[in-house]
C-alpha cells in the first residue's frame, strides 16, 4: 500500500543522501554543522514517530541551533554552461514540459481517485494525508520519467538537486518548526488572551467596530501565528460567536467565510507564514527574504479593507 | 470582563514580533520564542520539548515539498528555463503582466474546483512562470536592472499565493470550509459546507480586481524602469 510511511521513507532517503554529499563536499566551509542539519532532517523522516517526543524536541532546538548560528551553509555544485543548456533545450524541445506537468497531475489524480483505487476491501493508497501521498508518489514517477527522457541516472538528479537544497538551505524548515510554535501558542493559553484583549477594549455594541475587530483580528492573529486555520477559532470564539452571531444577530456561514479570507489577508503579510512567503523566496533565489511578503502586501491591505466592507453588508443582510 | 486568562503568554507573541523585527535568524527566533511562551505559561521544560517534538513530527508533511527539487534539477539541466524562454518569446502578444493576469485566473478557478495542488512554487512558479514571465518581459524592455527582476520574481509567487488563497476556499471539500463547519456545529450552529464556499466568492472577486488591476499596470512599470536603467548606462 502507497502511505505516507512509505512517503517519508523516500524523503528521508532522499535528504540522508543530501547530507552524505554535504559531509564529502570540501567547498562548504561548514560541512560537518550542515551535514548534521540535513541528518537530523533525515532521521526525522525515517524515524521520527519511534522515537520518544522529548527527544525529537531536543532535535528540534538542534535544528534551530544549526540553523541560527549559520551552520547551514551552500556547498559547490558545477553548473552546466550556457552552450551545453541551449543544446539540450534545442534537442529535448516541449518534451521537457512532460515530467514537469507530471508533479502537479499525478498529485491530483489520487487526490480525486486515490481512495477508489483498489481490489474488494484492500486499497492502494492510504487515507491519511491523500494529498500529500499523492504528492510523493508525483515526485517519484515525473523524476523517473525525466531520467529516462534525459538519460540521467536518478542518484545524479539527487546531486543535481543539491544546489536547489543548498539554496533553500534551513528556510526548508521553517514551516515546520512554525507549526510547533503555533501548538505551544495553543497549548500556552495565547488565543484567549488576545480574544480577552479585544472583547476589553472595544465597545461591543457598535457592529460595524464589532465587524472591524473580527476581520482585523483575524488578519493580525494570522500574521502572529502564521495560519489563518489557528486563528479562526480562537478569534471566532472570542469575538465572532458571542458578538456578532448571538449579540447582533450577523449570518454565520458568511461571516466564517469572509472571516477566514480575512485572515488569508494576514498569511500575505507575514513572515510566519513561512512555506508561502519565505520558502519561495529561497526557491526563487531572491536576495530580499522578504521580497515575496513586500510584493504581496498592496493587494492584502485593499483586500482586507473590503473584506471589512463586505462583511458588514453581508452578515448582518438578514437583520433589521 | 473576567481575570481569569493569563496575560502573561502574550510575552511569547511579542518576542516573535521583536526577533523578527531584529532580522535574527527565523528559525532561532521562533523555537526560543516557543519556549519562553511554555516557561510563561507554566508548563515545564521537559513537556515543552515534549511539545515541541509532537508537534514537529506531526508537521513533517511541510517539508516534502524538497521532493519535487530533483525533478526540477534535472529539468533544469537539460535546458528547461532556456525552452520555456524561446516559446514565449515566441509568442508576441505575451507581456509579463497578461500573463501573469492570466494565470491568476487560472489558478483562482482551478482552485474553486478542488485542483488547487496543480499549481505551487516548486511545482509551477519556479519551473514554469518565472521563467515566463522574465523571458517576456526581457524580449519586450531588454535585459531588467537586478532589482526589477527581483521584485517581478517575487510578483509571480505572489500571484500564485493570491490565486490559491483566494480560490481555494470556494471548494466545498477543502478543509478551510469542513474547519469552520465543524467550529460551529461544536458551538450548536449547523451550517451547510455550500453555503460557506458560496460567500467566499465575493471575496474571491474582489481578490481578482485587486490584484489583477495591479498586474494590468506591470507592463508599464517594467518598460518604465527598464528605459530608467538604459538612460543611467548612457554616459
Amino acid at each position: 500500500m502507497i502511505s505516507l510511511p512509505l512517503i517519508y521513507l523516500l524523503a528521508g532517503l532522499f535528504v540522508a543522501r543530501i547530507a552524505w554529499l554535504s559531509a564529502l563536499d570540501a567547498s562548504n566551509p561548514r560541512r560537518a554543522m550542515t551535514a548534521a542539519f540535513w541528518g537530523l532532517l533525515a532521521l526525522s523522516f525515517l524515524i521520527g514517530d519511534r522515537l520518544p517526543a522529548v527527544w525529537m524536541g531536543g532535535v528540534v532546538v538542534a535544528l534551530a541551533l544549526l540553523a541560527g548560528f549559520g551552520g547551514v551553509r551552500a556547498g559547490r555544485v558545477e553548473p552546466a554552461s550556457a552552450d551545453r543548456l541551449a543544446a539540450a533545450a534545442a534537442r529535448f524541445g516541449h518534451r521537457l514540459f512532460a515530467p514537469a506537468l507530471v508533479i502537479p497531475l499525478v498529485t491530483v489524480a489520487v487526490v480525486l481517485f486515490g481512495a477508489d483505487i483498489g481490489w474488494g476491501e484492500w486499497r492502494l493508497f492510504g487515507s491519511e494525508m491523500l494529498t500529500q501521498v499523492g504528492l510523493g508518489l508525483a515526485c517519484l514517477l515525473a523524476l523517473l520519467a525525466a531520467c529516462a527522457l534525459t538519460r540521467t541516472s536518478p542518484l545524479r538528479a539527487v546531486e543535481h538537486s543539491r544546489g536547489l537544497v543548498d539554496a533553500i538551505g534551513w528556510a526548508a524548515l521553517l514551516p515546520l518548526l512554525l507549526a510547533t510554535l503555533g501548538s505551544v501558542f495553543a497549548a500556552a493559553g495565547v488565543g484567549e488572551a488576545v480574544a480577552e484583549l479585544v472583547r476589553a477594549w472595544i465597545p461591543v455594541d457598535n457592529r460595524f467596530v464589532v465587524v472591524l475587530a473580527y476581520a482585523l483580528g483575524m488578519a493580525g492573529f494570522t500574521m502572529v501565528m502564521g495560519n489563518a486555520f489557528a486563528a479562526f477559532p480562537v478569534m471566532t470564539a472570542g469575538i465572532g460567536l458571542p458578538l456578532l452571531v448571538q449579540m447582533h444577530g450577523a449570518d454565520a456561514a458568511s461571516l466564517a467565510a469572509i472571516g477566514m479570507l480575512s485572515g488569508y489577508c494576514g498569511t500575505l503579510m507575514t513572515p510566519m507564514a513561512a512555506n508561502f512567503n519565505l520558502v519561495p523566496a529561497a526557491l526563487l533565489e531572491l536576495r530580499d527574504p522578504y521580497a515575496v511578503i513586500r510584493v504581496q502586501i498592496p493587494t492584502a491591505l485593499l483586500l482586507l479593507a473590503a473584506n471589512v466592507v463586505l462583511m458588514y453588508f453581508i452578515v448582518f443582510r438578514n437583520v433589521a | 470582563m473576567s481575570a481569569t486568562v493569563n496575560l502573561l503568554p502574550l510575552a511569547g507573541v511579542g518576542l516573535v514580533v521583536l526577533g523578527f523585527a531584529l532580522r535574527l535568524n527565523p528559525a532561532l527566533v521562533v523555537v526560543g520564542a516557543g519556549f519562553a511562551t511554555a516557561l510563561l505559561a507554566g508548563i515545564a521544560p521537559v513537556a515543552t520539548l515534549e511539545l515541541l517534538g509532537t508537534a514537529f513530527v506531526k508537521n513533517r508533511f511541510l517539508a516534502l515539498l524538497l521532493l519535487t527539487l530533483p525533478v526540477i534539477a534535472v529539468l533544469e539541466r537539460h535546458g528547461l528555463k532556456q525552452h520555456v524562454q524561446t516559446v514565449i518569446v515566441r509568442l508576441r502578444a505575451a507581456t509579463a503582466g497578461r500573463l501573469l493576469l492570466f494565470y491568476l485566473a487560472l489558478r483562482q478557478i482551478l482552485s474553486m474546483i478542488g485542483l488547487h495542488s496543480l499549481g505551487g512554487h516548486p511545482q509551477t512558479v519556479r519551473p514554469l512562470l518565472a521563467p515566463m514571465a522574465e523571458a517576456a518581459a526581457e524580449s519586450r524592455h531588454g535585459l531588467l536592472p537586478a532589482a526589477e527582476r527581483e521584485r517581478l520574481r517575487a510578483l509571480c509567487a505572489g500571484t500564485d499565493n493570491v490565486g490559491m488563497f483566494f480560490g481555494e476556499d470556494v471548494f466545498i471539500a477543502f478543509g478551510a470550509v469542513l474547519l469552520m463547519q465543524s467550529f460551529f456545529a461544536d458551538n450548536g450552529i449547523e451550517l451547510q459546507p455550500i453555503d460557506i464556499a458560496l460567500w467566499g466568492i465575493p471575496t474571491a472577486l474582489c481578490a481578482f480586481a485587486i490584484h489583477g488591476a495591479r498586474l494590468m499596470r506591470l507592463d508599464a512599470r517594467l518598460a518604465r524602469e527598464a528605459a530608467r536603467a538604459a538612460a543611467g548606462t548612457q554616459p
